[in-house]
């Protein structure tokens, strides 16, 4: 029932984010037209959240990592010079803060839990640590855009984020776990295994008959 | 006969119903934020959505047309704005009444005038009145509520998220 609410939390984010981007983008494409019609390698998502939803533990240490992130991106953004972006933000951060609550008692409860739900919590963020340099690994544009108060230079995100990642694992009595290798590349439409299947289930039904609406 | 009026135009959408909490108005809830005349005279609403991803935002949109549409407005427009964002410190306090009879704990006041933020204060049980409760999930059937349970008389209950 949470990731059902949270799902469509960010359902309705990415849908407000898409439609500005049709707007500004002008060539007659609409929201529907971004989330169902374009190709895997014209998406620019980070490739952590291209991870299915299979071992619970898994799961929470995902969103932990990754709406501590939005967090500290759509608070920002609430002064953004872009009053869209600032509008989508300041709605986004009240409901990104109660996502990133949710993550935080999981990942304690499970972390100082018994001695198998904390190796599956271990083992949860051992598996997602990997995708955590991506976040914060900005580019040209990006960093052009945050000089103009328009956007959010992600390496800024860093410091708060480890700080707080770092206080609930000490607490949950979790590691913080080294990456042996890091993913890279989602920004720049290199995605992850996972991520076909997830556009497969999303896009099919569009796909097969074109312009349904209901 | 009824006069086409602005403030007709105002009864007729403020009282469609959330279809998800069917007992609170548009206007109760605090979604509706405006009802204007444009310049050619069509009916203007301004709505904002609880949560970014409301699936009610829709059926609330059909329901104002369809509204005034019986209420002899043929030309309206349906506006969705995001800013300022929905806070529960807009529900009215009609709202908050009908929510509690209806066996919702209503939200609690998250900034109250000239004090800090209020965090963390009881909700009290919609069936009894107890304070003494607890939070048996942060998440509930809707996104705006979560799942409580009163300690005194054992009934699990929803509370409306104050956000
Ligand atoms: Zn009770």
């Amino acid at each position: 029932m949470a990731l059902g609410n949270i799902g469509l939390d960010l359902l309705g984010q990415a849908r407000s984010l898409l439609s500005y981007a049709a707007e500004r983008e002008d060539v007659g494409r609409t929201e529907d037209d971004l989330a169902f019609l374009r190709d895997e390698r014209a998406f620019v998502n980070v490739q952590m959240v291209e991870h299915p939803n299979d071992d619970f533990a898994v799961t929470m240490a995902r969103q932990l990592l990754f709406s501590t992130y939005q967090l500290g991106l759509y608070d920002r953004l609430q002064t953004s010079a872009d009053e869209t972006l600032a509008g989508v933000a300041a709605k986004a951060v009240k409901e990104v803060d109660y996502h990133r609550d949710h993550a935080t008692k999981w990942v304690l409860r499970l972390g100082d839990g018994t001695e198998e739900s904390h190796r599956r919590m271990q083992n949860g963020l051992d598996r997602m640590w990997p995708f955590v340099d991506e976040l914060f690994a900005g580019d040209d544009l990006e960093r052009a855009l945050a000089g103009d108060g328009v956007a959010v230079d992600s390496a800024a995100l860093r410091p708060e984020w480890d700080a707080y990642v770092d206080g609930v694992l000490s607490e949950a009595t979790l590691e913080r776990p080294t990456a042996s290798w890091t993913g890279s590349g989602g920004r720049r439409g290199v995605h992850t295994e996972a991520f076909g299947y997830l556009l497969a289930e999303m896009q099919h039904l569009h796909r097969s008959h074109p312009g349904a609406s209901w | 006969m009824v006069t086409l009026t602005l403030e007709h135009a105002y009864e007729v959408v403020a009282a469609v119903l959330d279809p998800e909490v069917p007992v609170l108005t548009i206007a109760d809830l605090g979604v509706l934020r405006d009802v204007a005349f444009d310049d050619d005279g069509a009916v203007e609403v301004t709505i904002t959505p609880t949560y970014s991803g409301c699936p009610a935002m829709d059926a609330i949109r059909t329901d104002i047309g369809r509204a005034l549409t019986d209420g002899g407005f043929p030309a309206f427009r349906v506006r969705t704005v995001l800013s300022p964002a929905w806070t529960t410190d807009w529900m009215s306090d009609e709202g908050k009444r009908k929510l509690l009879a209806y066996g919702i704990a209503p939200p609690t006041r998250r900034t109250p005038e000239g004090g800090p933020v209020a965090v963390g204060l009881s909700v009290r049980c919609p069936q009894c009145g107890s304070p003494d409760t607890r939070e048996t999930s942060r998440f509930g059937s809707t996104a705006c509520k979560a799942l409580w349970v009163c300690t005194s008389c054992k009934e699990p209950f929803d509370s409306f998220k104050a956000i």
